[in-house]
């Protein structure tokens, strides 16, 4: 090919800030994900950590400590959170209880993100028959109370971690695909899809390399909101008793256990609850963050 | 005219309109019988309303759709047989609006080296240098490289639309209105730079427009197509001459001037465009056809000969009743 020159051979040499870079400015300057970003890390260093970092055995009872107040609350450093009505340290239970709520959450919204995504692209991509099946079993899924379903199963199957992670995880899965389905239908239609197919690109790679980095914005959000979503859903299991079974710490099992004694000792109920509604907000934070900053329509 | 190097014969794309929840599908003729050859280096304009089939005539071409019946050929061979890669290699596309045709994700690098990568060719060393070579060659300085879409105008969009269909040099390049989501002053130096590689290139263009000021200036053929059919074809000159074909005529008349006193041009046209699902009959023209006389509503034209290609109007068919051989409108 004979090339034209058309530009001062200076230029060539000029690249810009390189994708990355400009990621990472962006980043930096985001508030909001920062923060979630902060807290969801330091939740899963405690999580992972729990062993080491738990001043006591969460599962060791000791009747003659009952109830201890918190320090804050003129209690002793020997349990900074106080005890439960077991004598059980409430600062070790807690922090275990962090690994039963990041992994349902994290466990269950990626088994239900996998469903529902597949299905979601399928049915926005193929259209058709295929679109009618999926639109189908989304309706069907809908009509469904997620809570009664739990509730029936874990009645049936026993409440145990793997169950409630695997009913959440086999129910959550719809806003996925309603998302996902909607998300796809606008970008196939875009012309870019249709130069990727002239260009003789397989099926898989335009909807890998051309749909899904257009729609995984969406994504993000739904999966943050559906983690969030299993957590607060374990937490309400938990709290009627057909969640994880005690003794196993768990936040929904403290609040649970806690709510007999709300009104003399609030705070057996407060900080779990604090705890979590913690969670929860950093996790829709940083979701919302790390959409703020891939969207297309935000970088300058 | 050498050896048609794109040649279509009676390609139909019929698409099946489903009216309601229960209504029985009805078919519904987007491309009906269209004959077209091109030439190697030759502009073949388009030019038609909305929805006269124009985009679904450049989808079939890209192997985007199925024709229904009919046959497209490359280099005389059918498209139907060839593989979707060897299709690719040929024809590449140029689409009309820069802000959706490039993927918002992707790096400026990457949308122009795609081809290579689903293609295969050489490794990532030859493929920069190749992508470098190909935006030079549009015009684009390389540190626009790792820029996004956004960051660019529409003028560069469309540049970086050219160089990824140019960049595994095709015989031949659809170009589906490429400068009608342009502003005027970049709208030329766009159509300059199309014409440019064409002729560095011998690339042959099918050039679809509803602007005839473009096509006239671009163009060395012009079909017009009305409701699925090429119901005009010639050479660019003749056509703008001469046209024989009361649509086509209509068509020329409504180019705007830009003298505002003159007001804006009456095209005769009359009522709006048919319903393409219960097309009129006889001539699918005939409701707006100034000229239409009984005939016209109960017997479909056949084409016929005229100077550099063919016309599809009972006026110029020597055997109808209605034949008028002094008839140029």
């Amino acid at each position: 090919m004979s090339v034209k020159k058309t530009t001062a051979p200076l230029m060539e040499e000029i690249t810009g800030p390189t994708p990355r870079q400009i990621l990472r400015k962006r980043v930096t300057g985001h508030t909001g994900l920062l923060f979630g970003l902060a807290v969801v890390l330091i939740l899963l260093f405690v999580a992972i950590f729990a062993p080491l970092l738990a001043p006591h055995d969460p599962y060791a009872q000791s009747l003659s400590s009952r109830m201890v107040s918190p320090v804050f609350l003129g209690g002793t450093w020997e349990h900074p959170l106080g005890t439960d009505h077991l004598g059980r340290d409430y600062l070790s239970r807690l922090i275990y209880g962090a690994r039963v709520s990041l992994l349902i959450g994290a466990v269950a919204a990626a088994i239900s993100g996998v469903i529902g995504t597949a299905m979601g692209v399928a049915a926005g991509y193929f259209g058709g028959k295929v679109d009618a099946v999926v639109t189908f079993l989304i309706n069907v899924r809908l009509a469904m109370p997620v809570v009664l379903v739990a509730l029936a199963v874990v009645a049936i199957l026993g409440g145990s971690l793997q169950v409630v992670i695997g009913v959440l995880g086999l129910l959550l899965w719809d806003r996925f695909a309603v998302v996902m389905r909607a998300s796809t239908l606008q970008v196939r239609r875009r012309e870019y899809v249709a130069a990727a197919q002239a260009i003789g690109a397989s099926t898989s790679r335009v909807i890998l390399s051309e749909i899904m980095p257009n729609i995984v914005n969406n994504l993000i959000v739904i999966v943050t909101l559906e983690m969030a979503h299993a957590i607060l859903l374990e937490a309400a299991l938990s709290f009627l008793g057909l969640g994880v079974q005690p003794p196993t710490p768990s936040w929904g099992l403290m609040i649970s256990e806690g709510k007999n004694m709300m009104l003399f000792e609030p705070w057996l109920v407060l900080i779990p609850g604090v705890v979590l509604f913690m969670l929860v907000l950093a996790i829709n934070l940083m979701g919302d963050g790390l959409r703020d900053v891939t969207a297309p329509e935000n970088r300058s | 005219m050498s050896a048609p190097v794109l040649e279509l014969k009676n390609v139909a794309k019929t698409y099946r309109v489903k009216q309601g929840m229960f209504g029985k599908p009805k078919p519904l003729n987007a491309v009906n019988d269209v004959s077209l050859s091109l030439g190697r280096g030759e502009v073949l304009g388009l030019v038609g309303e909305s929805g006269c089939g124009k985009s679904t005539l450049a989808k079939i071409l890209l192997g985007l759709e199925e024709p229904t019946s009919g046959q497209v050929l490359v280099d005389g061979e059918a498209i139907g047989g060839q593989d979707r890669l060897a299709l690719a290699r040929r024809i590449q596309p140029i689409f009309q609006d820069p802000y959706s045709s490039l993927n918002p994700r992707k790096t400026i690098a990457d949308i122009v080296s795609l081809p290579l990568r689903v293609h295969g060719v050489g490794d990532a060393k030859s493929r920069a240098k190749s992508v470098r070579e190909t935006l030079e060659l549009v015009g684009l300085p390389a540190r626009v490289l790792n820029t996004y879409p956004s960051q660019m105008s529409g003028g560069q969009r469309q540049r970086v639309a050219i160089a990824r269909a140019l960049i595994m040099h095709p015989e031949i390049v659809i170009c589906d209105e490429p400068t009608s989501a342009l502003d005027v002053s970049v709208q030329s130096q766009i159509l300059n730079l199309l014409n440019e590689l064409r002729a560095e290139f011998g690339l042959t263009y099918l050039f679809i427009s509803h602007d005839l000021a473009v096509v006239e200036h671009l163009a060395t053929r012009v079909a017009v197509m009305y409701l699925g059919r090429i119901v005009e074809e010639a050479d660019v000159g003749d056509l703008f001459d001469a046209p024989r074909h009361p649509y086509t005529r209509a068509l020329l008349n409504s180019v705007l001037t830009p003298d505002p006193s003159l007001g804006v041009p009456d095209t005769q046209l009359g009522s709006a465009y048919p319903n393409p699902i219960s097309p009129p009959s006889g001539c699918h023209f005939h409701p707006r056809c100034p000229f239409a006389e009984t005939l016209c509503k109960t017997k479909a034209p056949r084409p016929v000969p005229r100077a550099g290609g063919h016309v599809e109007c009972h006026l110029h068919d020597p055997d109808s009743t209605m034949y008028r051989p002094d008839f140029t409108v």
